[in-house]
């Protein structure tokens, strides 16, 4: 393990990509394969299911200590990262340095057989460990264990290490470490490898990324160079079939195909050897339904045909990846969209109709798939039925043709009615590049509902911000009270949040733990892209990705809003 | 003896405060720190090696008068003493005997040894005013030579690597720290901003031996420091200034470095944990020492630190300060 610390360390140590790069790249030259293989599971943020409980880890801390477990939480919300502030505690037992044990073999031989065994004897193992290893060490056990191992280090620096370290095309490299897989030095190998392997067969492409349009939508030129669609909010995801078999992967990286079993199904009506890239959408009455009905979706696992009778998906496609086994990334949009149309043109043309399904839309973009007829398993009759009330589960997304970009603008006024979240812009002639790369793919969303409310309440953040209270709870008037509306902890530069910072510590009315109950002076305007009626929240109001978008020094906190107006934005969303 | 006031700790018995935090008439100063000894008050008075230091920072026109460590003083009916504190050069715990006892405040201080300063002196008495900076378990010291070979170390692979080591630390105290423990261990001259000198300089006149130091400030445009040890004030960083260093790694020289989210929510590329407060366990070993039965925890983490106390069997209190948030002195 020492190695794979070392290399954490210098990870650890720079701010500078090349170095971290570098860093990694000797390491995967060097370390033997099997440990290398879960070097990449750890560093690509896979985690191992936590293995110990925290309260356990509370437990270890208090008997080799007698640090208690109230003075551990003032450590945490200080640290921000339970096992380093375990680690840190613990550090005054002074370190016994043994023999170096592989990384594959820690992870295989001791930390993933901890879970079999009871409390007491786990502890002992613990002890025992930690005596033998030295800081960097025990802080990385502490987070292996607990499943909380990060470094600043993103998949695609990963990525392109490996490449580096194999002498591969990064795209190569990039869809090997898609999906599922189980490290091993046979798969580390077969990571590097010059051959085309068996696995490469189920693996989607690391997904394009659109931009935000921060600039003037007329910055991009004429209208006519660009392939606009209306942005959706749903799962992002791509639909593979090769050689006969379907896999639906989201974007991150999760097997989803057994979630949404009806689009599956609408799949084997799809040529062999294609991958399409879209939209896994809530959809109903022909429009989305809000994100909170696919969220139901996401969470079952269980007696999916019967919830998708009330929450019906379909998959948007919008883009076309690989065609006839061949990986078409780079034709231009414009020829990928043609092929996209053709492909799923065929695929409906399979399809035997259906009698109450036949009056589908006219929509001429909306393209209809319906596969009930081969749907296996025991849910085929459930899924037929569920068919019947959509109009197609394989649906291209419409095309938006505007004869400028004021036209464009004004029907950008009618997203929030039409349950999207604005354009996307895709530019004609681009190819489908990796990663989020500026210029080709821009998303033009629509502005966020905005608030003016009160700071109320503030803790620690976690991670880098663990020492800074930075995670602010806001509340709007009611009744003559600020009652809580939304938590948010990002929109504030590095030096607003120093001095909020500064300012929260010198007006604390209450703590509460890490909590500090603060005196409501501060005015923030609050954006955020959803807002629903809510029991779980004592506003009664839940609200979607919060952030901060403008500290309001000009505001005092009476002229924030009150509930009651923020009541009529939900109202105004319902009747749309 | 003394009692929370809006302008900070006063004496009534002697018509003094103690650090105070605003304009007062008698000032008794622990160290020459900005959070403990605030402009503007009419007279000042601290320990002997504090005084050029204290003069330095507020002019020469300001009244501040100094005592040798240990020899005590009378002001109205109490005796006041200063004794050494070991944070800085002069810092100075404050013993304070009335007819209620025997109070101590004990300002910043650590027990790790120091070569620009003389060590904490354990006082006994009844109640302790303590800082309670790092009072938190997880903070915990390395020894200091193996910090400063750290430091060195990273220096020297900066050299290999021909970039500029640029090692932020506090201008009072730190500076002169790390430069009279290289001095040990090494011949190299250091570059410094140019802000640091004077206090550098107080240093040397009080006879404590440093590495020599050239300022980085007054070099010719276009100087190369590729390879060269810059220390700089905090306040530097992310300015203009820092443009003449070139290729640099950036090092923080602080306690406040023993937590990995700190380092990195600056985005320091090093961390080096070294501080002229006490770190939990010399809270307690000096806590144990004054014999105390009654502590005031101060500064940082005092009220975890007060409750551990009160767990153990002491009478344990928090006092407020103006400065909560970041030591200014580490």
């Amino acid at each position: 393990m020492r190695r794979f610390a070392l290399l954490y360390d210098a990870i650890d140590r720079t701010t500078s990509t090349n170095a971290k790069v570098a860093a990694m790249v000797d390491y995967f030259r060097t370390a033997p394969p099997e440990d290398a293989a879960w070097a990449v599971y750890f560093l690509t943020g896979r985690r191992l299911k936590r293995l110990v409980p925290y309260a356990a880890i509370n437990d270890w801390v208090l008997a080799a200590t007698g640090v208690e477990s109230w003075l551990l939480g003032e450590c945490y919300s200080v640290v921000g990262d339970g096992a380093e502030t375990a680690a840190l505690v613990l550090d005054q037992i002074p370190p016994a340095p043994s023999e170096d044990l592989a990384l594959a073999r820690w992870v295989e031989d001791r930390i993933m057989l901890l879970r079999e065994l009871d409390p007491a004897a786990q502890q002992r193992r613990m002890m025992t460990w930690w005596r033998g290893l030295d800081r960097l060490q025990r802080f990385l056990l502490l987070k292996l264990v607990t499943g909380e191992f990060r470094v600043g280090v993103s998949q695609t620096l990963v990525v392109r290490a490996l490449a580096q370290a194999a002498e591969l095309p990064a795209t190569t490299v990039a869809a090997r470490l898609m999906g599922e897989w189980t490290p091993s030095a046979d798969w580390f190998t077969s990571v590097l490898s010059h051959e085309r392997t068996e696995d490469d067969k189920s693996r989607p492409y690391p997904f394009f990324l659109a931009s935000p349009l921060e600039d003037g939508i007329a910055t991009l030129g004429d209208p006519h160079d660009w392939l606009i669609e209306w942005k959706w909010d749903g799962i992002r995801a791509q639909l593979v079939k090769r050689g006969g078999v379907i896999h639906l992967w989201s974007r991150g990286e999760e097997l989803i195909t057994h979630r949404f079993p009806e689009i599956a199904a609408a799949a084997t009506h799809l040529p062999d050897g294609i991958v399409l890239d879209g939209e896994v959408l809530a959809f109903r009455d022909d429009r989305p339904m809000p994100f909170s009905a696919l969220q139901q979706r996401i969470g079952r696992q269980k007696q999916v045909a019967q919830l998708a009778r009330t929450v019906p998906v379909v998959f948007m496609v919008y883009d076309i990846l690989e065609d006839q086994g061949e990986d078409i990334r780079s034709l231009p949009q414009a020829e990928r969209r043609e092929r996209l149309e053709l492909r799923i043109e065929e695929a409906v043309r399979l399809v035997p109709r259906q009698a109450d399904t036949t009056a589908a839309d006219d929509d001429e973009f909306t393209l209809t798939s319906q596969s009930a007829s081969d749907a296996s398993g025991a849910d085929q009759t459930d899924m037929a039925s569920v068919f019947g009330r959509t109009s197609g589960v394989l649906r291209t997304s419409p095309l938006v043709a505007p004869a400028s970009w004021d036209e464009l603008a004004s029907l950008r006024a009618e997203s929030r009615t039409r349950g999207v979240e604005g354009f996307m812009l895709k530019r004609r002639r681009s190819t489908y590049g990796v990663g989020r790369k500026r210029g080709d793919w821009w998303k033009w969303k629509i502005d966020p509902f905005t608030i003016d409310a009160v700071l109320i309440y503030a803790q620690p953040g976690s991670g880098r911000r663990a020492s800074l209270l930075t995670d602010y709870t806001f509340g709007v008037w009611s009744e003559g009270e600020l009652v809580p509306i939304a938590k948010a902890y990002s929109g504030l530069s590095n030096d607003e949040i120093a001095e909020m910072d500064r300012w929260i510590r010198r007006h604390t009315r209450e703590r509460f733990g890490p909590v500090r109950h603060v005196e409501p002076v501060h005015v923030f305007e609050l954006g955020f892209e959803a807002i629903a009626r809510s029991t779980r929240h004592r506003s009664g109001i839940a609200v979607r990705f919060p952030r901060m978008l403008r500290w309001r020094k000009d505001k005092k906190p009476e002229e924030a809003d009150t509930l009651e107006a923020v009541q009529r934005l939900l109202d105004g969303t319902r009747q749309a | 003896m003394l009692i929370e006031s809006p302008a900070g700790l006063f004496c009534p018995g002697g018509g003094f405060y103690i650090d105070p935090w605003g304009a007062v008439e008698r000032a008794v100063i622990t160290h020459a720190h900005g959070d403990h000894a605030r402009f503007g008050s009419q007279a000042y008075l601290c320990a002997d090696p504090s005084r050029t230091l204290l003069q330095r920072r507020f002019g020469p026109d300001v009244i501040v008068q100094s005592r040798p460590y240990g020899d005590p003083i009378t002001i109205g009916d109490v005796q006041v003493s200063f004794h050494s504190a070991g944070h800085i050069l002069g810092s100075a715990q404050i013993r304070i005997e009335g007819s209620d006892g025997v109070w101590v405040v004990a300002g910043d201080f650590k027990r790790a040894a120091d070569p620009t300063c003389t060590p904490f002196e354990p006082l006994a008495c009844d109640t302790f005013v303590t800082e309670s900076t790092f009072g938190l378990p997880i903070y915990r010291w390395d020894p200091t030579n193996v910090v400063i070979g750290e430091i060195l170390e990273w220096w020297d692979e900066n050299r290999r690597n021909n970039r500029t080591s640029a090692l932020f630390c506090y201008t009072i105290g730190k500076v002169q720290r790390i430069l009279a423990e290289l001095a040990a261990i090494t011949d190299r001259r250091a570059f410094v901003h140019g802000m640091m000198l004077p206090m550098i300089d107080a240093y040397r006149d009080a006879g404590i031996r440093m590495l020599e130091v050239s300022s980085a400030t007054e070099q010719p445009r276009g100087t190369k420091f590729a390879g060269e040890l810059v220390l700089t004030p905090l306040s530097a960083r992310g300015t203009p200034w820092m443009r003449r260093l070139g290729d640099h790694s950036d090092a923080f020289a602080s306690g406040l470095m023993r937590v990995r989210g700190v380092r990195r929510q600056r985005a320091f590329d090093r961390g080096f944990v070294l501080s002229d407060h006490a770190d939990w366990p010399a809270l307690l070993q000096t806590i144990t020492e004054t014999g105390a039965s009654r502590i005031l925890a101060t500064h940082g983490y005092a009220e975890p630190l007060a409750h551990h106390l009160r767990d153990h069997g002491y009478e344990a209190a928090t006092l407020r300060t103006a400065w909560e948030g970041e030591p200014s002195g580490d």
